[in-house]
């Protein structure tokens, strides 16, 4: 009577121990499997540190050494002190200085300069007359982007110059002064803005090809039908495949954030326990869309392609380098459903505006949403994939 | 002489001809293949733009006269703010952009028009969220225009500044941010092709064992190397052919330059592309090892690297000299080249030498490389 109300009580958590025991050994067994290749162990890390570099240095759509081409026909001291002006910007780099306008031409044609300033004959002479002078201003509209900021720039240049040497308007004693301020980023370095991007970015790429590879590669070797003769049971071989990539993507996790508070100084103006929680709660949907990537695919190279298929779109409608705004309403509609749009949130707000949990909890239970619901359909369909 | 030449290219043939068949027995990856381009296209040609508008602005009034309220429509008429809330007081702009509810904040003080009737200087307060830098300086640009000419036209200053910009933009006069991205993207599926297709095929020779079944036989590393190429080229080939026909009549796209010249230079980038592909599968030897070089030694630079979507002149010099030895770099600069400004082959030769020069250079490596493996 004794001993099987004893055997009874123990039954439930002998039964946990057992299946944690599996587990357990599963995640040892898919640890050494990716680390045996000595350049798994070099990929797994030296991959996040190149993408966090090459993110941080060369996503820049900061505007700046513009290569510009002068045309200075009026040669004048007035208009060099334009020109020198533009020169001391920061914003042109002259590297040409042509003599007649077919040069420019084929200056901007062969994409050597993206920026022509021509000054004209008489410059100078009609500033003296107090007539209106003008500048010419050529620009490569290829690259919309900069184009439209490079323009810009020139025109307050040229209009501050023209304050500075023009004779005090009537402007000067009624008006509008605009005090401008940029918040959390005021130098509107665009590195603040994309590295915290590229650790969202890196788990998503990292666990999403691990995952679906490393349970096709099972299927692809044969090595499946073993596993499944195993006590294992479905719920145990799925967190048995998942929680080795879970924590692959926290080391990242933690290496992305040391290499960008130390290398980039990016500032972390919110609450640092935040980032961890809200990695667990990313991760499950990332690692539900691998198994889901895995349940589709039967080789590796069909699994390759998926997860790239899903990647592309969800890193483009996620406002990574894209803003939501700007998107048609459809699209904006989508991103609701990609946990990488909640996360880039969250994590900006940690890093840079210094939100704490009563401001990001509602992006939080939205990833919590998305994640759960797409780890059980990936779970079921996986389950169901097995029997 | 001519015999052993036949026999080789018969040799070539019979290795596409396996490699097409497997391709073939694989047709959701081929579906796939031809997938990508139509759905990259698609969503950077609908769903993604550089271009800022409709950026959510919140107001704060505190003012409320007729001329602050004209300067609230006069931000919104513009088209590139829409006001998702006029604030009750201060703190709930900072509420605002805290939770990313709103982007720019305008703050209209109490005198403002009295100020301005007065003939005095009345302080705007303007404040964007910078932590999306480019969006924020783009914004600021507009906003300082449009409160330039609001300011003149209120204090009815009418004395023009005393110098002129005079803009004209080549090329794409509307700076059209679709214009700029969709001829650089032929780059990068071209690149995405081949490293997601060409860098498994060896690898999965060898992790099945049917390498050694191949090396049997009488063919020579380079026949290998071409004929597994060939089947691949043909997949890249069409999906440029998609690209082209979707920028073009579906994105309106102009294609100022020569068909035939664009066919060409193509061809040559994509013999390059792939041949890297290649190279890194007869490196890797696994598929997991090769599919992860892959994304980082070709897609990654094509994305990023290359000029696509970033100035490379923006860039550190370290990664402009990087930048110098990527392939896509040039066939980005030629796509828009051809494009958008209609270059003449005299322009575009430098480029295709050099694509030619990394072709050439890396089916060497992807022979010598293979044949080490053999032995």
């Amino acid at each position: 009577m004794v001993r099987s109300l004893e055997s009874c009580l123990l039954k439930g958590p002998c039964l946990m121990h057992k299946a944690l025991e599996r587990i357990k050994q599963m995640v040892i067994k898919e640890f050494i499997q990716v680390l045996r290749d000595k350049r798994m162990k070099a990929i797994i890390f030296v991959i996040p540190v190149v993408q966090t570099l090459v993110f941080g240095f060369a996503v820049t759509t900061d505007v700046n050494n513009i290569p510009t081409a002068v045309i200075d026909l009026d040669n004048s001291f007035a208009s060099r002190e334009l020109v020198g002006r533009f020169a001391s910007s920061g914003y042109f780099t002259i590297i040409a200085s042509p003599t007649n306008s077919s040069a420019v031409q084929d200056l901007l044609d062969r994409a050597t300069v993206s920026i022509a300033i021509q000054i004209n004959r008489g410059f100078s002479a009609d500033l003296k007359r107090n007539i209106p002078a003008s500048v010419q201003l050529l620009a490569d509209g290829t690259d919309s982007n900069t184009t439209t900021v490079a323009v810009d720039y020139a025109s307050r240049i040229i209009k501050r110059y023209s304050q500075d040497i023009g004779p005090p308007v009537t402007l000067a004693t009624a008006g509008i002064d605009v005090r401008q301020r940029a918040w959390y980023n005021p130098e509107l370095k665009s590195k603040n803005y994309n590295v915290p991007g590229v650790i969202a970015m890196v788990i998503m790429l990292t666990s999403l090809l691990l995952t679906s590879m490393a349970v096709v590669r099972e299927r692809e070797i044969g090595t499946m039908e073993q596993l499944m003769v195993t006590p294992l049971r479905p719920v145990e071989l799925i967190l048995g495949k998942t929680i080795p990539f879970a924590l692959i993507a926290f080391c990242d996790m933690i290496f992305i954030t040391i290499l960008g508070v130390t290398i980039f100084n990016i500032p972390i103006n919110g609450p640092l326990w935040l980032l961890p929680l809200s990695t667990a709660i990313y991760l499950l949907s990332v690692l539900g869309f691998g198994l889901f990537v895995s349940t589709v695919a039967k080789t590796l190279q069909q699994a390759l392609m998926a997860t790239f298929l899903f990647f592309m779109p969800a890193v483009l409608l996620s406002g990574f380098m894209f803003p939501i705004e700007n998107m048609p309403a459809v699209f904006q509609y989508l991103t609701y459903a990609n946990p990488l749009r909640y996360f880039l949130i969250i994590i900006r707000g940690i890093f840079l505006k210094g939100n704490g949990f009563d401001i990001l909890w509602p992006q939080m239970a939205a990833l919590f949403i998305v994640g759960v619901a797409v780890f059980t359909m990936s779970s079921l369909r996986f389950k169901k994939r097995l029997g | 002489m001519v015999k052993t030449f036949l026999m080789k290219l018969i040799r070539i043939k019979a290795i596409a001809k396996k490699e097409i068949i497997q391709i073939l027995r694989d047709p959701l990856s081929l579906a796939m293949a031809f997938l990508m381009p139509v759905l990259l296209l698609f969503l950077f040609g609908y769903a993604i733009t550089l271009d800022v508008d409709n950026l959510t602005t919140i107001i704060y009034d505190a003012d409320k006269s007729s001329m602050s309220r004209e300067l609230a429509a006069e931000l919104t008429a513009s088209g590139y703010f829409s006001i998702v809330r006029t604030a009750e007081d201060q703190r709930e702009i900072d509420t605002y952009l805290d939770s990313g509810r709103a982007r720019v904040a305008v703050s209209i003080p109490v005198d403002f028009a009295k100020t301005i009737a007065k003939g005095g200087i009345a302080q705007l307060q303007v404040i964007v969220d910078g932590s999306d830098s480019n969006t924020a300086t783009i914004s600021l640009g507009y906003l300082s225009a449009l409160l330039d000419i609001y300011a003149r036209r209120v204090t009815g200053a009418r004395s023009a500044p005393s110098i002129e910009p005079r803009v004209r933009v080549w090329y794409n006069p509307e700076l059209k941010s679709r214009n700029f991205i969709i001829p650089g993207l032929i780059a990068v599926i071209m690149m995405v092709i081949a490293a997601l297709l060409t860098s498994l095929t060896f690898a999965r020779e060898w992790e099945r064992g049917t390498m050694e079944q191949l090396i049997a036989t009488p063919v020579t590393a380079p026949e290998v190397v071409i004929g597994k190429l060939l089947p691949y080229f043909l997949i890249g080939f069409i999906d440029m052919l998609i690209s082209v026909a979707m920028a073009v009549f579906l994105f309106e796209v102009p294609l100022k330059g020569n068909l035939a010249v664009l066919t060409v230079i193509s061809s040559v980038f994509l013999f390059g592309a792939l041949g890297l592909g290649i190279v890194i599968s007869i490196v890797a030897k696994s598929q997991l090892v090769a599919s992860q070089i892959a994304m980082v030694a070709t897609f990654l630079p094509a994305f990023l690297l290359s000029g696509f979507m970033f100035a490379i002149s923006n860039m550190p010099i370290p990664l402009q000299a990087i930048s110098r030895v990527i392939p896509a770099r040039y066939f980005v600069a030629s796509l828009k080249g051809i494009f958008l400004k209609g270059n003449p082959v005299r322009i575009l030769v430098s480029d295709a030498v050099f694509l030619l020069f990394f072709a050439v250079i890396v089916f060497i490596i992807a022979n010598k490389k293979f044949l080490k493996k053999i032995v």
